[in-house]
């Protein structure tokens, strides 16, 4: 005579653990599913042309937020023209020239900690050495801010995606005599082009919804700007703005920059990651 | 003759030239990588030597009572950061208690139990939820959670708890609908993905091998996780929980949305406190006099101490398990 019991047991539980982590599934899932579609439901509403022609308004009357949207593009393409290269270079360093040196080893880390070193600090940062010394708040200093979110992000990938360069390209580069520098230029950075490129498409959806580093660098401004040295809006600041005022016009102008973000920061996902696909393919 | 001689001489100089520029040129382009390198070592004493020159003024002035003292005054110029920080810690930890089974509850799910067809689909939906902005976990919170929170489940959770000693006094009205709780259940929405990400990687390096030795000896699916992968994958889950925990204490947008900016501490979880960062936010670009400006960097300069402390933990974790991955 079996006893069934303690089978049956093991089976019970068996069954509810994985029915819980199906529900765990289902929590993330449902989650993401009531976002979007409050985003959109919210944010639709909002969307019209005179969002992208019309600058932000002022309560009660009506507007866009075309100001807010080129203060955003200005400072993110001015971080990312300040950070790419550095990111870059630095990671060519790690993996090609120190990639078992001690030094390696504590920069790496380092980096790894800013890549998650929270954003607001990194807004403080920019304040001391920027802000203060300018005696007031710019632009400038917003995309500085954001520069020194996007070098680690590229830092990282750079690094991870020269790793996975063969090392067999390397030497037949440099069996034919190439120097070096040479053969990280025209051989490995070209190999790993793709990979680099999502990097750099991961920072910039990293940056696009930064608020905290903006709010005490580049503040934020009602009016158009492009002067640099001058504070200027940008589309997180705003929806930050807007959001915590009273004014019902204003929350539907948040809600329609919340979804242009998230749209944008999506779709840039969207392409990293076909990028990354036909990486592995190719 | 002579012409040979010289065709080889020139040859020998052009060469020579070559390699010359050719060198300059390596280890110019060497110095170059270096430098970047260098910055990024540059960019973060930056940041340590900024925050610790901006807050002097404070540190001097308060010493480290400031720690502990629950008083937040502007107008007194009176400063302390226990509830600031109490509220960082406290929704932070509240959100790993959330996301931590949660997260690691997906990674079960998406390799033992995920049709295969849907397994793509699935785990980029829930990347997504890494990539949304959190600006946007804030405005959805405010807007959207916290009025239902506030008219469908805290009532239900007060009415639910009211006569357990302890809990009642954890979950006391009234329901404000912001406040600790929702920052929490925010934050741990917004952790969820780096949690169960990391978890899912762990879990694909543990021998295929020993799982099918379990599942030979007649375990059930749970118990080869609970008693196999678990263990084996122990230290990438905890690296990876660690991630999550630095990126939940230095989040500033979604909790500033939502917790409500009290500068109390209270044992409900439904009461509205704040965190340091959610602080920061608020307060900076108003604060004036002498005093105001220093403590709220002294605030970060907090944060990024403790952030610092379990982000390192968690990359040491994480190079430890890279290592082992890469001796096999």
């Amino acid at each position: 005579m079996v006893d069934r019991t303690l089978y049956l047991r093991r089976k019970a539980i068996n069954g509810a653990f994985l029915t819980l982590s199906a529900g765990a599934e289902l929590f993330g899932l449902v989650w993401l599913g009531f976002i979007l579609f409050e985003l959109i439901v919210e944010g639709i509403g909002g969307l019209g042309p005179q969002v992208f022609t019309e600058m932000t308004p002022p309560p009660g009357s009506d507007g866009g937020l075309l100001n807010a949207i080129a203060g955003s593009i200005i400072m993110s393409a001015l971080a990312v023209a300040a950070g790419t290269p550095i990111g870059i270079l630095a990671g060519t360093y790690l993996a090609e020239y120190g990639r078992h040196g001690k030094l390696s080893f504590y920069i790496r880390f380092l980096n790894d900690i800013l890549l998650s070193a929270p954003s607001i600090v990194i807004g403080i940062f920019i304040y001391e050495v920027l802000v203060r010394p300018m005696g007031r708040f710019s632009a400038l200093a917003g995309a500085a801010a954001l520069a020194v979110i996007v070098i680690p992000v590229v830092v990282r990938t750079t690094e991870n995606m020269l790793l996975l360069v063969p090392g067999s390209l390397r030497e037949a580069a440099i069996a034919l005599g190439a120097p070096m520098s040479s053969v990280i230029r025209t051989v490995t950075w070209r190999a790993a082009r793709a990979g680099i490129i999502t990097g750099v498409l991961l920072a910039i959806a990293r940056i696009s919804g930064e608020t905290a580093p903006l709010l005490f660098t580049a503040l934020n401004n009602q009016f158009w700007s492009t002067n640099l040295t001058q504070p200027i809006a940008s589309l997180p600041t705003i929806i930050f703005q807007f959001a915590m005022s009273p004014y019902e016009d204003w929350h539907r102008l948040a809600w329609a920059g919340a979804l242009l973000i998230t749209f944008a920061v999506l779709a840039l996902s969207v392409v990293a990651r076909v990028l990354e696909a036909q990486r592995k393919q190719g | 003759m002579a012409d040979i001689a010289l065709a080889h001489d020139f040859a020998e100089t052009a060469r020579a030239t070559a390699m010359r520029r050719h060198g300059k040129g390596d280890s110019r382009f060497r110095a170059l990588t270096f430098g970047a390198a260098i910055l990024v070592v540059a960019i973060f004493l930056g940041v340590l030597i900024a925050l610790l020159n901006g807050a002097w003024p404070a540190i001097k002035t308060f010493g480290f009572s400031f720690l502990w003292t629950e008083k937040w005054n502007p107008v007194t110029e009176k400063f302390g950061a226990l509830a600031p920080i109490a509220g960082t810690l406290i929704s932070s930890f509240l959100a790993m208690a959330i996301a931590v089974p949660v997260g690691i509850g997906i990674a079960i799910f998406l390799t033992e139990l995920c049709p295969r067809p849907l397994k793509r689909p699935v785990g980029i939906a829930i990347e997504l939820l890494a990539g949304i902005p959190s600006i946007i976990y804030g405005i959805w919170g405010l807007f959207v959670l916290a009025p239902y929170l506030q008219a469908h489940v805290q009532p239900w959770l007060i009415d639910a708890f009211a006569d357990v000693p302890l809990l009642s006094a954890l979950f006391a009205g009234p329901p404000y609908g912001i406040g600790m709780f929702t920052a929490a259940l925010i934050l741990s929405i917004m952790i969820l993905p780096f949690i169960s990400a990391v978890t899912r990687d762990v879990f694909e390096t543990v021998p295929a091998m020993l799982k099918e030795a379990a599942y030979g000896l007649g375990c059930t699916t749970w118990e080869v996780m609970w008693r196999v992968v678990l263990p084996y994958a122990r230290t990438g889950v905890v690296g990876g929980a660690m991630l999550a925990l630095g990126r939940a204490l230095g989040e500033t947008m979604a909790v500033t949305f939502v917790i409500g900016n009290a500068h109390r501490l209270n044992p409900s979880l439904f009461a509205p406190g704040t965190s340091i960062s959610a602080t920061i936010a608020n307060e900076f670009t108003e604060a004036l006099g002498d005093l105001y400006v220093p403590a709220l960097i002294e605030l970060g300069l907090i944060l990024f101490f403790i952030t610092f402390l379990v982000l390192a933990a968690a990359q040491i974790m994480l190079y430890r398990l890279e290592r082992r991955a890469g001796a096999r």
